[in-house]
């Protein structure tokens, strides 16, 4: 005897005016009634279980979609991009028939909830996305935003979140490449969890999510359903329970990353053995969205057994199953005659496989519960022509104070003396600080193919032993600069991206994005996401990187206070030879150390304001003709082998570069500021298109010509000194590597080594 | 040459490494479950004939819970994962895997875990320091509280070793920070260092 009622579609038609509890899975009224409009009845509970899901925020993009097409209409003109957005994950031509998926996703609010377990996931869901796309996952990087350093919840929060990420990663034997931590109040009861996978295939190996030819299998395996994951559905559920009670069932997934590992394995020998017509993996709204997107992307129509889907749980309901994000699940489209031998690749890596339904062309989705219809409706209505909503936008009433108080009249360092203690003050900044208490849960030599890990300005991969052919992959993001500007802050953090890839010598290709946002309901958060895409979409046209794909988060906000707004870029790029990869830190004794680029006073959004605990004025220009520039400059200096070291600049600008360089060559320096400059600004301004490089004696000249040739400034600003354990900037100050080192590399693990 | 799980037989191969990773997810007690596949039992039986058996990381912990090698390995003291390049200093320059180097050589090798801490009774450690059977120790900070900074050890025979370090990712300049693991492969290999 079944615990629950069952909704058929013959009972949704006897009962037509059947209250359902449509407004607690966050439809509206107008959605209902949309619905009841598209099936000519009112919905089952199951087909309101499936719309509820695929009509949210999170499926539906409802609220960004009619923004977030400026990433296609202002594409620029490419032929490196093979699969563009709206699959699973872009992917990028590299050359030699190699192609390259990436991709960013978000999970933040479960990353709150369950700080391991929801990173955990977040990692895991990422990867099946690379996977799906027919590559084998080789690379993750993640993106994580806290509440002040010292905060009681940042203890709870971070540890577990990194812990999580080194968890589900490490086990599942993929390096972790690359990243970025950073600290803000906003944060504190909305952290930030981003993460990337890259994944790497041969050009012609590429798979996609559809459902195509009448007759075909459609195989759910991996993991059996549970009741993990499922937010709404119980509230669902419960309203036809019997008597003893909805069960309280936790709403964030658990991850079980063996599984995971054994389902690659699984995947990838069956896309060698071409044993598939597409696939889908069960993520966000699990066997809902996987079988209305196949379905939707193919020849129409499927109908699906809902009660062969195997069960971790027996009693789960079928709204439940269909809601269920339990991890680990793919869904595949396989020919009858290929069955077998899909099934057996499934046994032989012990992977629960089980046909639950069949292709058809009727252009409807039909599942049935023990031989009774329970679902019949057109996929595409659920898939892609949910709501799409134009929301008010509104500049912020604060925004001209927040921009016309410039922090202009902060005490500026005067002499040698306050410079000395402004560098030391800044090292020890939470944004600013070694990291390796994070990065070193990670595993960043498995695969054995790393050739630039963090704390390099981006990680970079070789694709396979077999070549010397590699990616190189950064993330970035500054929610203080997208404050002061949001259209500037997302292009910044483009530019940022472009130029940490550009800078270990790689040439820079395609973009991805996860734009991290408060409540899309307020209109001034609204206006903060409308300004950023499109900053993001002329930035990217303008670079000539398309966008490949790219998750949007809203509601990270606590009551009325939201995030600073956050777009985190992810951009790859290509190098030829992963031998002529440039790092950052300084090694060569006498070797010459050139800043590129200009310097100005820009400090709006500066991690010096933010010492002052001051956010105001206008954040540094973005130039990105001169960003190309510099790329272009960068990849002929490496591919000539005539670099020593390259660090971009960012937030703590020079100052904070050289002493990344030379404490992490642990080599001293010597630093003569031109005379015209002024010492405060050009060490700590946060000016872009700035990259710090060290060139032996011998290259100099060719150096300085390569700058000449692509327009490149370049300004020689100092030694390095191999017997000096010292950072000098003549005239005004001398700091030993111990005190920096100190200060920079404490402050992690003083406050969360236990 | 790869071997499956399930297989019951060595397939011809003259030495076996046992790899790192996480066997069957770890989530029980680190290599506990991968010593009952099947093919453990061919390894057991060539090992104790003598064949070379490396177990690296994982494959230490694996050996252990076989019973080729004495002790156990138990949570970090630091209670958690570490990812670092180690100093090691080599105690034991005669075993099957390790006759390429010197004794009190230093090498340099990624480390990469999470319960890596040697432990045994005291009877046992006295045993294996008295026996030669510490093949390589951490140099410098023990980063995870292994008994007398135990990096690795042998069996009676110096056949078998086990070690939580990972000289593979220290056979390349280009991905590894150096190439101070070559020397285990060349060592049971035969090649010219």
């Amino acid at each position: 005897m079944s615990r629950f009622n069952l909704d058929t579609v013959q009972n949704a038609e006897a009962t037509p005016e059947l209250s359902q509890p449509y407004k607690d899975l966050g439809l509206a009224d107008d959605e209902y009634e949309r619905v009841r409009e598209i099936l000519g009845r009112r919905p089952t509970s199951s087909e309101l279980a499936i719309y509820s899901v695929m009509w949210s925020e999170h499926c539906s993009y409802k609220s960004s979609k009619i923004h977030l097409k400026q990433f296609g209409e202002k594409a620029p003109q490419t032929d490196v991009l093979l699969v563009g957005m709206g699959e699973n994950a872009g992917v990028v031509d590299v050359g030699d028939g190699w192609a390259v998926t990436f991709k960013i996703e978000s999970h933040n609010h479960p990353s709150y909830v369950e700080p391991y377990q929801g990173a955990a996931t977040g990692v895991g869901g990422i990867v099946r996305d690379i996977l799906t796309m027919g590559a084998r996952p080789v690379a993750v990087l993640d993106s994580l935003r806290f509440g002040p350093i010292s905060a009681p919840d940042t203890a709870r929060v971070l540890p577990g979140v990194v812990a999580g990420i080194g968890g589900y990663g490490n086990c599942l034997g993929l390096p972790n490449i690359g990243g970025e931590v950073y600290f803000d109040e906003s944060y504190l009861g909305n952290p930030l969890v981003n993460a990337l996978c890259v994944g790497v295939m041969q050009r012609d190996g590429i798979k996609l999510a559809k459902a195509d030819g009448p007759g075909n299998k459609v195989v759910l395996f991996g993991a059996r359903t549970g009741g993990d994951g499922i937010g709404g559905a119980s509230v669902l559920a419960s309203a036809t329970f019997e008597s003893e009670g909805a069960t309280k069932r936790p709403s964030v997934q658990v991850g079980d990353p063996f599984a995971e590992k054994v389902l690659i394995e699984c995947c990838l020998e069956i896309f060698a053995a071409d044993l598939v017509v597409g696939i889908q993996d069960l993520g966000a709204a699990g066997l809902s969205c996987a079988t209305t997107e196949l379905a939707a992307a193919g020849t129409g129509g499927m109908d699906v057994e809902l009660d062969l889907v195997p069960l971790r749980d027996p009693t789960l309901a079928p709204e439940e199953i269909l809601m269920s994000e339990s991890q680990e699940r793919m869904m595949a489209v396989v020919t009858p005659e290929r069955l077998d031998e899909f099934l057996n690749v499934c046994k032989k890596w012990d992977v629960t496989a089980t046909v639950i339904g069949t292709v058809t062309d009727t252009g409807r989705l039909r599942m049935s519960w023990n031989g009774e219809q329970i679902v019949d409706l057109p996929p595409g209505t659920a898939a892609d022509e949910g709501p799409v909503y134009d929301r008010p936008i509104e500049r912020p009433l604060d925004q001209d104070a927040v921009v016309d108080v410039d922090g202009s009249g902060l005490p500026r360092p005067r002499n040698g003396d306050e410079l000395r203690a402004l560098l030391v003050r800044l090292v020890a900044v939470p944004n600013l600080v070694d990291k390796s208490w994070v990065t070193d849960q990670y595993d960043r030599y498995v695969m054995g193919n790393t050739v630039l890990a963090q704390p390099e300005d981006a990680g970079m991969i070789r694709l396979a032993e077999s070549t010397n052919r590699g990616v190189a992959v950064s993330v970035d993001g500054n929610g203080r600069y997208t404050r002061l500007d949001p259209y500037a802050g997302a292009q910044l953090a483009l530019a940022e991206a472009y130029r940490n890839v550009a800078t270990t010598g790689a040439q820079p290709l395609a973009v991805t994005n996860c734009l991290n946002f408060g409540s899309p309901e307020d209109p001034g958060v609204m206006w903060q996401f409308a300004e950023a895409v499109r900053g993001l979409a002329d930035g990217c046209r303008a670079l000539g990187t398309p966008v490949t794909g790219g998750n949007v988060s809203f509601y990270n906000q606590t009551g009325t206070s939201a995030i600073l707004p956050t777009p985190v870029i992810g951009v790859l790029g290509v190098i030829e030879d992963v031998q002529r990869r440039l790092r950052r830190s300084f090694h060569s004794d006498r070797a010459r150390i050139y800043l590129l680029g200009e310097t100005k006073d820009e400090f709006g959004g500066s991690e010096w304001h933010a010492l002052h605990g001051f956010l105001g004025g206008r954040p540094p220009a973005v130039d990105f003709a001169r960003e190309q520039m510099l790329a272009e400059f960068l990849a002929a200096a490496s591919s000539e082998g005539l670099l020593d070291s390259a660090h971009d600049l960012s937030e703590g600008g020079l100052a904070h570069a050289l002493v990344e360089c030379s404490l992490s060559g642990d080599v001293g320096a010597r630093i003569e500021l031109p005379a015209d400059a002024d010492p405060f600004v050009l060490l700590f301004s946060e000016s872009t298109g700035r990259v710090l490089v060290s060139v032996e004696r011998a290259d100099e000249t060719r150096f300085t010509e390569l700058c000449a040739e692509h327009g490149v400034p370049c300004e020689h600003i100092g030694d390095i000194d191999l017997l000096s354990s010292d950072l000098e900037v003549a005239g005004q100050f001398r700091v030993s590597l111990r005190e920096l080192r100190a200060a920079w590399s404490n402050q992690l693990p003083m406050r969360f080594e236990r | 040459m790869p071997l499956w799980h399930a297989e019951r037989k060595l397939r011809h191969v003259d030495a076996v490494i046992l790899p790192g990773g996480f066997s069957y997810g770890d989530y029980l007690r680190c290599g506990a479950i991968a010593r009952f596949s099947p093919v453990m039992e061919a390894v057991v039986d060539a090992a104790n004939d003598g064949m070379p058996v490396l177990g690296i990381c994982n494959g230490f912990q694996v050996l252990c819970e076989a019973h080729l090698l004495p002790g156990a390995l138990i949570r970090n003291d630091r209670r958690k994962f570490v990812c670092r390049d180690q100093v090691l200093r080599v105690h034991n320059a005669s075993t099957a895997w390790t006759a390429r180097y010197r004794e009190g050589q230093e090498l340099v090798i990624p480390i990469k875990n999470g319960e890596g801490g040697y432990v045994a009774d005291k009877r046992t450690i006295e045993e294996l320091e008295a026996a030669g059977r510490i093949v390589v120790k951490y140099a410098g900070d023990n980063p995870n509280g292994s008994y007398r900074d135990i990096a690795g050890i042998c069996n009676a025979a110096g056949n078998v070793v086990g070690l939580m370090p990972h000289p593979e990712h220290a056979v390349e300049a280009l991905t590894g920070p150096g190439t101070d693991g070559l020397g285990f492969f060349q060592a049971v290999l035969g090649v010219a260092a």
